[in-house]
Protein backbone atom coordinates (compact mmCIF):
# COMPACT_ATOMS: atom_id res chain seq x y z
CA UNK A 1 0.00 0.00 0.00
CA UNK A 2 3.17 2.25 0.78
CA UNK A 3 6.46 2.30 -1.04
CA UNK A 4 8.56 0.48 1.53
CA UNK A 5 11.71 -0.29 -0.18
CA UNK A 6 13.53 2.15 1.31
CA UNK A 7 12.49 1.24 5.01
CA UNK A 8 14.91 -0.19 7.28
CA UNK A 9 14.82 -4.54 7.05
CA UNK A 10 13.06 -5.82 10.37
CA UNK A 11 13.43 -9.55 9.56
CA UNK A 12 16.06 -10.76 6.58
CA UNK A 13 15.37 -14.05 6.20
CA UNK A 14 18.55 -15.88 3.90
CA UNK A 15 18.90 -19.11 2.11
CA UNK A 16 16.46 -20.79 4.86
CA UNK A 17 16.14 -24.51 4.00
CA UNK A 18 14.02 -26.88 6.05
CA UNK A 19 13.52 -30.69 5.56
CA UNK A 20 11.18 -32.58 7.03
CA UNK A 21 12.93 -35.90 7.76
CA UNK A 22 14.36 -36.52 4.18
CA UNK A 23 11.64 -34.16 2.37
CA UNK A 24 12.97 -30.98 1.54
CA UNK A 25 10.19 -28.01 2.51
CA UNK A 26 11.98 -25.01 2.17
CA UNK A 27 15.14 -24.85 -0.62
CA UNK A 28 16.87 -21.45 -0.33
CA UNK A 29 14.16 -19.45 0.71
CA UNK A 30 15.77 -15.89 1.05
CA UNK A 31 13.68 -12.85 2.09
CA UNK A 32 13.99 -9.32 3.77
CA UNK A 33 10.41 -7.72 5.37
CA UNK A 34 10.90 -4.08 5.60
CA UNK A 35 9.17 -2.28 8.59
CA UNK A 36 5.63 -1.39 7.35
CA UNK A 37 5.49 -3.73 4.76
CA UNK A 38 3.29 -6.00 3.54
CA UNK A 39 4.48 -9.13 1.83
CA UNK A 40 1.48 -11.80 0.34
CA UNK A 41 3.20 -15.04 -0.37
CA UNK A 42 1.16 -16.98 -2.98
CA UNK A 43 1.70 -20.29 -4.06
CA UNK A 44 0.17 -23.84 -5.06
CA UNK A 45 -0.81 -26.09 -2.00
CA UNK A 46 2.34 -27.70 0.04
CA UNK A 47 4.82 -25.65 -1.40
CA UNK A 48 5.94 -24.29 1.88
CA UNK A 49 4.12 -20.87 3.07
CA UNK A 50 3.26 -22.39 6.24
CA UNK A 51 6.27 -24.39 6.70
CA UNK A 52 8.47 -20.59 5.81
CA UNK A 53 5.99 -18.75 8.28
CA UNK A 54 6.51 -21.20 11.13
CA UNK A 55 10.06 -21.10 10.65
CA UNK A 56 9.91 -16.83 11.32
CA UNK A 57 8.34 -17.47 15.00
CA UNK A 58 10.42 -20.72 15.55
CA UNK A 59 7.58 -23.26 15.33
CA UNK A 60 9.91 -25.08 13.32
CA UNK A 61 13.59 -25.55 13.37
CA UNK A 62 15.66 -24.71 9.82
CA UNK A 63 18.52 -26.99 8.72
CA UNK A 64 20.39 -23.94 6.78
CA UNK A 65 20.37 -20.49 6.43
CA UNK A 66 19.57 -17.44 8.87
CA UNK A 67 16.22 -15.31 10.45
CA UNK A 68 18.34 -12.24 11.13
CA UNK A 69 15.82 -9.84 13.85
CA UNK A 70 17.01 -7.32 15.37
CA UNK A 71 20.58 -7.68 14.59
CA UNK A 72 20.31 -11.20 15.94
CA UNK A 73 20.64 -14.81 13.88
CA UNK A 74 17.21 -16.90 15.07
CA UNK A 75 17.91 -19.42 12.70
CA UNK A 76 21.05 -20.63 15.37
CA UNK A 77 20.40 -23.53 17.77
CA UNK A 78 19.83 -22.64 21.40
CA UNK A 79 17.56 -19.23 20.21
CA UNK A 80 14.55 -18.21 22.95
CA UNK A 81 12.39 -17.63 21.01
CA UNK A 82 9.88 -16.45 23.94
CA UNK A 83 10.61 -12.76 23.69
CA UNK A 84 10.57 -13.28 19.77
CA UNK A 85 7.17 -14.26 19.58
CA UNK A 86 6.26 -11.49 21.72
CA UNK A 87 7.22 -9.60 19.23
CA UNK A 88 6.09 -11.61 15.85
CA UNK A 89 2.43 -12.29 16.66
CA UNK A 90 0.65 -15.18 14.24
CA UNK A 91 -2.71 -15.77 13.51
CA UNK A 92 -3.88 -19.50 11.99
CA UNK A 93 -6.33 -21.03 9.69
CA UNK A 94 -8.01 -22.76 12.34
CA UNK A 95 -7.61 -19.74 14.91
CA UNK A 96 -6.74 -21.75 18.08
CA UNK A 97 -8.80 -19.85 20.39
CA UNK A 98 -8.20 -21.28 23.91
CA UNK A 99 -11.51 -23.08 23.88
CA UNK A 100 -11.83 -23.23 28.22
CA UNK A 101 -10.97 -19.67 29.02
CA UNK A 102 -13.15 -16.83 28.00
CA UNK A 103 -12.33 -14.36 25.25
CA UNK A 104 -11.26 -12.10 27.82
CA UNK A 105 -8.66 -14.62 29.50
CA UNK A 106 -7.53 -15.41 25.62
CA UNK A 107 -6.98 -11.84 25.46
CA UNK A 108 -5.22 -11.34 28.41
CA UNK A 109 -2.98 -15.07 28.52
CA UNK A 110 0.12 -13.18 26.85
CA UNK A 111 -0.20 -9.90 28.72
CA UNK A 112 -0.45 -10.47 32.37
CA UNK A 113 1.58 -14.07 32.19
CA UNK A 114 4.21 -13.84 29.42
CA UNK A 115 4.42 -9.56 29.20
CA UNK A 116 3.60 -9.11 32.89
CA UNK A 117 2.12 -6.59 32.02
CA UNK A 118 -0.72 -5.09 34.97
CA UNK A 119 -4.18 -7.12 34.34
CA UNK A 120 -5.76 -3.83 34.21
CA UNK A 121 -4.01 -1.76 31.34
CA UNK A 122 -3.89 -4.96 29.70
CA UNK A 123 -7.77 -5.35 30.21
CA UNK A 124 -8.38 -1.47 28.88
CA UNK A 125 -6.24 -2.78 25.44
CA UNK A 126 -7.98 -5.69 24.74
CA UNK A 127 -11.13 -3.86 25.19
CA UNK A 128 -9.80 -1.14 22.51
CA UNK A 129 -8.99 -3.80 19.88
CA UNK A 130 -12.03 -5.42 20.36
CA UNK A 131 -13.92 -2.14 19.68
CA UNK A 132 -11.79 -1.68 16.50
CA UNK A 133 -12.91 -5.28 15.01
CA UNK A 134 -16.93 -4.35 16.29
CA UNK A 135 -16.60 -7.50 18.90
CA UNK A 136 -16.56 -5.50 21.93
CA UNK A 137 -19.68 -7.20 23.70
CA UNK A 138 -17.93 -10.23 23.45
CA UNK A 139 -15.34 -10.03 26.38
CA UNK A 140 -17.54 -12.43 28.34
CA UNK A 141 -18.05 -14.78 25.54
CA UNK A 142 -16.57 -18.54 24.96
CA UNK A 143 -15.48 -19.25 21.52
CA UNK A 144 -17.82 -22.03 21.33
CA UNK A 145 -20.38 -19.14 21.43
CA UNK A 146 -18.82 -16.92 18.05
CA UNK A 147 -19.10 -17.31 14.51
CA UNK A 148 -15.90 -18.58 13.00
CA UNK A 149 -15.32 -14.94 11.74
CA UNK A 150 -15.75 -13.87 14.66
CA UNK A 151 -13.46 -15.91 16.59
CA UNK A 152 -10.80 -15.20 13.90
CA UNK A 153 -11.13 -11.74 14.51
CA UNK A 154 -10.60 -12.81 18.36
CA UNK A 155 -7.17 -14.63 17.59
CA UNK A 156 -6.22 -11.66 15.57
CA UNK A 157 -6.92 -9.58 18.87
CA UNK A 158 -5.25 -12.24 20.91
CA UNK A 159 -2.15 -11.42 18.58
CA UNK A 160 -2.37 -7.97 18.74
CA UNK A 161 -2.57 -7.74 22.63
CA UNK A 162 1.29 -8.42 22.63
CA UNK A 163 1.86 -5.64 20.74
CA UNK A 164 4.08 -7.19 18.21
CA UNK A 165 6.21 -5.83 15.45
CA UNK A 166 5.58 -7.89 12.74
CA UNK A 167 1.99 -10.31 12.09
CA UNK A 168 2.16 -13.71 10.49
CA UNK A 169 -0.94 -14.73 8.81
CA UNK A 170 -1.21 -18.24 7.71
CA UNK A 171 -4.57 -18.88 5.45
CA UNK A 172 -6.51 -16.96 8.33
CA UNK A 173 -9.60 -17.19 6.06
CA UNK A 174 -9.73 -20.33 4.55
CA UNK A 175 -11.86 -22.21 6.93
CA UNK A 176 -14.42 -19.62 6.79
CA UNK A 177 -18.02 -19.48 5.25
CA UNK A 178 -17.66 -17.08 2.40
CA UNK A 179 -19.90 -14.93 3.74
CA UNK A 180 -17.27 -14.13 6.71
CA UNK A 181 -14.14 -13.97 4.93
CA UNK A 182 -14.72 -9.93 4.56
CA UNK A 183 -15.41 -8.88 8.03
CA UNK A 184 -11.76 -10.52 8.28
CA UNK A 185 -9.70 -9.05 5.56
CA UNK A 186 -11.31 -5.84 6.75
CA UNK A 187 -9.61 -5.70 9.67
CA UNK A 188 -6.37 -6.88 8.42
CA UNK A 189 -6.54 -4.39 5.76
CA UNK A 190 -7.10 -1.83 9.03
CA UNK A 191 -3.71 -2.86 9.92
CA UNK A 192 -2.03 -2.53 6.77
CA UNK A 193 -3.43 1.00 6.75
CA UNK A 194 -2.29 1.71 10.35
CA UNK A 195 1.04 0.82 9.12
CA UNK A 196 1.55 -2.99 10.64
CA UNK A 197 4.44 -4.80 8.96
CA UNK A 198 2.65 -8.29 7.63
CA UNK A 199 3.30 -11.90 6.17
CA UNK A 200 -0.09 -12.98 4.92
CA UNK A 201 -0.58 -15.93 3.07
CA UNK A 202 -3.31 -16.28 1.57
CA UNK A 203 -5.30 -18.13 -1.38
CA UNK A 204 -8.01 -14.85 -1.63
CA UNK A 205 -6.05 -13.05 -4.70
CA UNK A 206 -8.65 -10.10 -5.18
CA UNK A 207 -7.34 -9.26 -1.85
CA UNK A 208 -3.64 -10.29 -2.37
CA UNK A 209 -3.69 -7.52 -4.53
CA UNK A 210 -5.28 -5.13 -2.46
CA UNK A 211 -3.88 -5.29 0.60
CA UNK A 212 0.43 -6.36 -1.12
CA UNK A 213 3.32 -4.11 -1.36
CA UNK A 214 4.82 -7.07 -2.51
CA UNK A 215 3.89 -10.35 -3.88
CA UNK A 216 5.93 -13.22 -3.30
CA UNK A 217 5.68 -16.73 -5.32
CA UNK A 218 6.23 -19.88 -4.06
CA UNK A 219 6.54 -23.28 -5.40
CA UNK A 220 7.89 -26.26 -4.48
CA UNK A 221 9.93 -25.11 -1.43
CA UNK A 222 11.25 -22.06 -3.59
CA UNK A 223 10.57 -18.59 -4.15
CA UNK A 224 10.08 -18.43 -7.50
CA UNK A 225 8.97 -14.96 -8.14
CA UNK A 226 8.83 -11.62 -6.46
CA UNK A 227 6.74 -8.69 -7.78
CA UNK A 228 4.64 -6.03 -7.43
CA UNK A 229 0.98 -6.82 -7.14
CA UNK A 230 -0.43 -4.71 -10.37
CA UNK A 231 2.42 -6.98 -12.46
CA UNK A 232 2.10 -9.99 -10.48
CA UNK A 233 -1.68 -10.17 -11.67
CA UNK A 234 -1.17 -8.57 -14.99
CA UNK A 235 1.76 -9.66 -16.34
CA UNK A 236 3.81 -12.24 -14.34
CA UNK A 237 7.35 -12.65 -15.01
CA UNK A 238 7.36 -16.44 -15.01
CA UNK A 239 5.45 -19.18 -16.44
CA UNK A 240 5.05 -21.05 -13.56
CA UNK A 241 3.13 -17.97 -11.79
CA UNK A 242 1.01 -17.34 -14.83
CA UNK A 243 -0.07 -21.17 -14.62
CA UNK A 244 -0.89 -20.89 -11.13
CA UNK A 245 -2.87 -17.26 -11.93
CA UNK A 246 -4.85 -19.27 -14.39
CA UNK A 247 -6.46 -21.91 -12.52
CA UNK A 248 -8.13 -18.94 -10.22
CA UNK A 249 -9.70 -17.55 -13.19
CA UNK A 250 -13.02 -18.82 -14.75
CA UNK B 1 -35.28 -53.88 60.65
CA UNK B 2 -35.49 -52.61 64.04
CA UNK B 3 -33.55 -55.59 64.99
CA UNK B 4 -31.34 -54.83 62.22
CA UNK B 5 -30.93 -51.59 62.69
CA UNK B 6 -29.70 -52.33 66.60
CA UNK B 7 -27.34 -54.87 65.28
CA UNK B 8 -25.29 -52.45 63.28
CA UNK B 9 -25.57 -49.51 65.60
CA UNK B 10 -23.92 -52.22 68.35
CA UNK B 11 -21.39 -52.88 66.20
CA UNK B 12 -20.76 -49.28 64.81
CA UNK B 13 -17.33 -49.16 65.74
CA UNK B 14 -16.24 -52.01 64.41
CA UNK B 15 -17.87 -51.32 61.28
CA UNK B 16 -16.46 -48.24 60.84
CA UNK B 17 -12.73 -49.45 61.89
CA UNK B 18 -12.79 -51.30 58.95
CA UNK B 19 -14.62 -48.51 56.85
CA UNK B 20 -12.04 -46.12 57.91
CA UNK B 21 -9.89 -49.10 56.63
CA UNK B 22 -11.37 -49.39 53.41
CA UNK B 23 -11.44 -45.36 52.61
CA UNK B 24 -7.65 -45.37 53.91
CA UNK B 25 -6.32 -48.17 51.18
CA UNK B 26 -8.92 -46.50 48.49
CA UNK B 27 -7.83 -42.72 49.08
CA UNK B 28 -3.72 -43.48 49.35
CA UNK B 29 -4.32 -45.36 46.16
CA UNK B 30 -6.29 -43.24 44.57
CA UNK B 31 -3.44 -40.24 45.84
CA UNK B 32 -0.60 -42.25 44.51
CA UNK B 33 -2.65 -43.48 41.11
CA UNK B 34 -3.30 -39.74 40.08
CA UNK B 35 0.28 -38.43 41.04
CA UNK B 36 1.94 -41.27 39.22
CA UNK B 37 -0.96 -41.89 36.12
CA UNK B 38 -0.18 -38.08 35.19
CA UNK B 39 3.49 -38.21 34.95
CA UNK B 40 3.55 -41.69 33.14
CA UNK B 41 0.61 -40.44 30.86
CA UNK B 42 2.79 -37.18 30.22
CA UNK B 43 5.67 -39.26 29.23
CA UNK B 44 4.00 -41.89 27.27
CA UNK B 45 1.95 -38.66 25.64
CA UNK B 46 5.22 -37.35 24.69
CA UNK B 47 8.28 -38.57 25.36
CA UNK B 48 9.02 -40.82 22.12
CA UNK B 49 12.13 -42.88 23.06
CA UNK B 50 11.33 -46.75 21.97
CA UNK B 51 12.81 -48.01 25.40
CA UNK B 52 10.51 -45.62 27.12
CA UNK B 53 7.18 -46.06 25.51
CA UNK B 54 8.15 -50.45 25.38
CA UNK B 55 8.74 -50.08 29.22
CA UNK B 56 5.28 -48.12 29.87
CA UNK B 57 3.70 -50.45 27.42
CA UNK B 58 5.20 -53.95 29.46
CA UNK B 59 4.24 -52.54 32.93
CA UNK B 60 0.75 -51.57 31.41
CA UNK B 61 0.25 -55.02 30.17
CA UNK B 62 1.98 -56.49 33.21
CA UNK B 63 -1.34 -54.96 35.71
CA UNK B 64 -3.92 -56.03 32.86
CA UNK B 65 -3.28 -59.70 32.35
CA UNK B 66 -1.99 -60.33 35.81
CA UNK B 67 -5.00 -60.69 38.44
CA UNK B 68 -4.40 -57.96 41.60
CA UNK B 69 -5.25 -60.68 43.86
CA UNK B 70 -1.92 -62.41 42.24
CA UNK B 71 -0.31 -59.01 42.76
CA UNK B 72 -1.65 -58.44 46.51
CA UNK B 73 0.36 -62.31 46.74
CA UNK B 74 3.31 -60.99 45.31
CA UNK B 75 4.02 -58.03 47.29
CA UNK B 76 3.20 -59.71 50.69
CA UNK B 77 4.13 -63.37 50.06
CA UNK B 78 6.95 -63.53 47.37
CA UNK B 79 8.73 -59.89 47.90
CA UNK B 80 8.80 -60.36 51.45
CA UNK B 81 10.50 -63.91 51.06
CA UNK B 82 12.45 -63.11 48.59
CA UNK B 83 14.24 -59.80 50.28
CA UNK B 84 14.26 -60.12 53.96
CA UNK B 85 11.48 -56.77 53.05
CA UNK B 86 8.97 -56.58 55.78
CA UNK B 87 5.35 -55.71 54.26
CA UNK B 88 2.34 -55.19 55.72
CA UNK B 89 -1.09 -56.38 54.25
CA UNK B 90 -1.98 -52.57 54.06
CA UNK B 91 1.45 -51.84 52.08
CA UNK B 92 1.40 -54.58 50.21
CA UNK B 93 -2.54 -53.29 49.16
CA UNK B 94 -1.77 -49.87 48.92
CA UNK B 95 1.36 -50.76 46.53
CA UNK B 96 -0.53 -52.71 44.38
CA UNK B 97 -3.47 -51.04 44.28
CA UNK B 98 -1.12 -47.59 43.50
CA UNK B 99 0.63 -49.19 40.46
CA UNK B 100 -2.46 -50.70 39.42
CA UNK B 101 -4.30 -47.61 39.22
CA UNK B 102 -1.43 -45.65 37.91
CA UNK B 103 -1.25 -47.78 35.07
CA UNK B 104 -5.16 -47.53 34.12
CA UNK B 105 -4.98 -43.73 34.95
CA UNK B 106 -1.49 -43.36 32.51
CA UNK B 107 -4.00 -44.34 29.86
CA UNK B 108 -6.97 -42.04 30.74
CA UNK B 109 -3.82 -39.30 30.91
CA UNK B 110 -2.50 -40.00 27.46
CA UNK B 111 -5.61 -40.74 25.91
CA UNK B 112 -6.61 -37.11 27.23
CA UNK B 113 -3.69 -35.75 25.85
CA UNK B 114 -3.61 -37.12 22.56
CA UNK B 115 -6.91 -35.82 21.91
CA UNK B 116 -5.65 -31.99 22.20
CA UNK B 117 -5.02 -30.81 18.95
CA UNK B 118 -1.44 -29.89 17.69
CA UNK B 119 -2.01 -26.67 16.66
CA UNK B 120 -3.34 -25.55 20.46
CA UNK B 121 0.26 -26.14 21.69
CA UNK B 122 1.47 -24.18 18.43
CA UNK B 123 -1.29 -21.10 19.34
CA UNK B 124 0.35 -21.20 23.08
CA UNK B 125 3.91 -20.92 21.75
CA UNK B 126 3.00 -18.43 19.21
CA UNK B 127 2.00 -15.89 22.19
CA UNK B 128 5.30 -16.63 23.78
CA UNK B 129 4.44 -18.87 26.90
CA UNK B 130 6.99 -20.90 28.21
CA UNK B 131 6.73 -25.01 28.26
CA UNK B 132 5.21 -24.84 31.58
CA UNK B 133 2.94 -22.47 31.37
CA UNK B 134 1.53 -23.81 27.98
CA UNK B 135 1.06 -27.04 29.76
CA UNK B 136 -0.74 -25.31 33.02
CA UNK B 137 -2.95 -22.89 31.17
CA UNK B 138 -4.08 -24.39 28.14
CA UNK B 139 -2.71 -27.86 27.74
CA UNK B 140 -3.90 -29.94 31.22
CA UNK B 141 -7.05 -27.74 31.54
CA UNK B 142 -8.51 -28.93 28.28
CA UNK B 143 -7.43 -32.23 28.91
CA UNK B 144 -8.24 -32.92 32.66
CA UNK B 145 -11.74 -32.33 31.50
CA UNK B 146 -11.38 -34.92 29.15
CA UNK B 147 -9.91 -37.19 31.69
CA UNK B 148 -12.15 -36.77 34.74
CA UNK B 149 -15.39 -39.12 33.85
CA UNK B 150 -12.45 -41.97 33.42
CA UNK B 151 -10.37 -40.51 36.54
CA UNK B 152 -13.74 -40.72 38.57
CA UNK B 153 -14.54 -44.24 37.45
CA UNK B 154 -11.47 -45.82 38.17
CA UNK B 155 -11.83 -44.45 41.62
CA UNK B 156 -14.79 -46.43 42.41
CA UNK B 157 -13.10 -49.40 40.48
CA UNK B 158 -10.35 -48.75 43.15
CA UNK B 159 -12.92 -49.07 46.08
CA UNK B 160 -14.50 -52.06 45.13
CA UNK B 161 -11.76 -54.00 44.43
CA UNK B 162 -10.07 -53.01 47.80
CA UNK B 163 -12.36 -56.12 48.90
CA UNK B 164 -9.35 -57.89 47.89
CA UNK B 165 -7.77 -56.87 50.99
CA UNK B 166 -8.83 -59.34 52.94
CA UNK B 167 -6.84 -62.48 51.64
CA UNK B 168 -3.49 -60.33 53.11
CA UNK B 169 -4.86 -60.51 56.38
CA UNK B 170 -6.21 -56.11 56.25
CA UNK B 171 -9.14 -55.86 58.22
CA UNK B 172 -11.32 -53.75 56.18
CA UNK B 173 -15.18 -53.13 56.35
CA UNK B 174 -15.94 -56.62 54.69
CA UNK B 175 -13.74 -58.66 56.91
CA UNK B 176 -15.05 -56.58 59.96
CA UNK B 177 -18.46 -57.77 58.62
CA UNK B 178 -17.63 -61.56 58.46
CA UNK B 179 -16.28 -61.30 62.11
CA UNK B 180 -19.62 -59.67 63.16
CA UNK B 181 -21.25 -62.82 61.61
CA UNK B 182 -19.34 -65.66 62.93
CA UNK B 183 -20.65 -63.79 66.44
CA UNK B 184 -24.23 -62.83 65.59
CA UNK B 185 -25.05 -65.60 62.71
CA UNK B 186 -26.81 -62.44 61.10
CA UNK B 187 -25.24 -62.62 57.59
CA UNK B 188 -28.55 -61.38 56.07
CA UNK B 189 -28.34 -58.08 57.75
CA UNK B 190 -24.28 -57.36 57.36
CA UNK B 191 -24.30 -58.53 53.48
CA UNK B 192 -27.31 -56.06 53.09
CA UNK B 193 -25.06 -53.15 54.74
CA UNK B 194 -22.42 -54.09 52.68
CA UNK B 195 -24.29 -53.84 49.86
CA UNK B 196 -25.96 -50.49 50.50
CA UNK B 197 -22.58 -49.54 51.56
CA UNK B 198 -21.05 -49.50 48.11
CA UNK B 199 -23.87 -48.47 46.45
CA UNK B 200 -23.76 -45.65 48.80
CA UNK B 201 -20.09 -45.16 48.24
CA UNK B 202 -19.95 -45.85 44.08
CA UNK B 203 -22.68 -45.40 42.59
CA UNK B 204 -22.56 -41.30 43.06
CA UNK B 205 -19.22 -41.45 42.21
CA UNK B 206 -20.48 -43.09 38.87
CA UNK B 207 -23.40 -40.96 37.98
CA UNK B 208 -21.18 -37.90 38.62
CA UNK B 209 -19.11 -39.47 35.80
CA UNK B 210 -21.52 -40.26 33.39
CA UNK B 211 -23.19 -36.72 34.16
CA UNK B 212 -19.19 -35.02 33.03
CA UNK B 213 -19.21 -37.80 29.81
CA UNK B 214 -22.37 -36.29 28.77
CA UNK B 215 -21.70 -32.73 29.17
CA UNK B 216 -18.19 -32.79 27.40
CA UNK B 217 -19.59 -34.49 24.29
N1 LIG C 1 4.80 -31.62 10.11
C1 LIG C 1 5.18 -32.04 8.89
N2 LIG C 1 5.80 -33.22 8.74
C2 LIG C 1 6.22 -33.64 7.52
N3 LIG C 1 6.03 -32.96 6.39
C3 LIG C 1 5.40 -31.78 6.47
C4 LIG C 1 4.95 -31.26 7.71
N4 LIG C 1 4.36 -30.06 7.48
C5 LIG C 1 4.44 -29.86 6.15
N5 LIG C 1 5.07 -30.87 5.54
C6 LIG C 1 5.39 -30.97 4.09
O1 LIG C 1 6.14 -29.83 3.74
C7 LIG C 1 5.71 -29.29 2.51
C8 LIG C 1 5.29 -27.84 2.68
O2 LIG C 1 4.11 -27.80 3.49
P1 LIG C 1 3.39 -26.47 3.88
O3 LIG C 1 2.34 -26.82 4.87
O4 LIG C 1 4.37 -25.45 4.27
O5 LIG C 1 2.71 -26.05 2.52
P2 LIG C 1 1.71 -24.85 2.22
O6 LIG C 1 2.31 -24.08 1.10
O7 LIG C 1 1.40 -24.13 3.45
O8 LIG C 1 0.44 -25.62 1.67
P3 LIG C 1 -1.13 -25.26 1.86
O9 LIG C 1 -1.45 -24.21 0.87
O10 LIG C 1 -1.80 -26.56 1.54
O11 LIG C 1 -1.31 -24.84 3.27
C9 LIG C 1 4.59 -30.17 2.03
O12 LIG C 1 5.11 -31.07 1.09
C10 LIG C 1 4.12 -30.90 3.27
O13 LIG C 1 3.66 -32.17 2.92
MG1 LIG D 1 -0.35 -23.92 4.64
Amino acid sequence: MTTTANAPVLIDAACVTKFYDTRKALDNVSLAIHAKEVVVILGPSGCGKSTFLRCLNGLETVQAGSIRFHGRDLARPGTDWRPVRQRIGMVFQSYELFPHLSVRDNLLLGPVHVQKRPRAEALRQAEGLLERVGLADRLDSFPRQLSGGQKQRIAIVRALSMNPEVMLFDEVTAALDPEMVREVLDVILGLARNGMTMVIVTHEMGFARAVADRIVFMDEGRICETNTPVKFFTAPDTDRAKRFLSRFLY
Amino acid sequence: MLHALELLWQNAPLLLDGLWATLGIAAAATFFSIIGGALLGMMRASWNNAIVQAAARAYLELFRVIPILVWLFVFFFAVPAASSLDISGTLAAVTVFSLWGASEMSDIVRGALKTIPQAQYDAGRAIGLSGAQLHLRVILPQAVRRMLPGAINLVTRIIKTTSLVVIVGVVDVVKRSQQIIERTKEPFVLYAFLLLLFFALCHPLSRLSRRLEKRFN
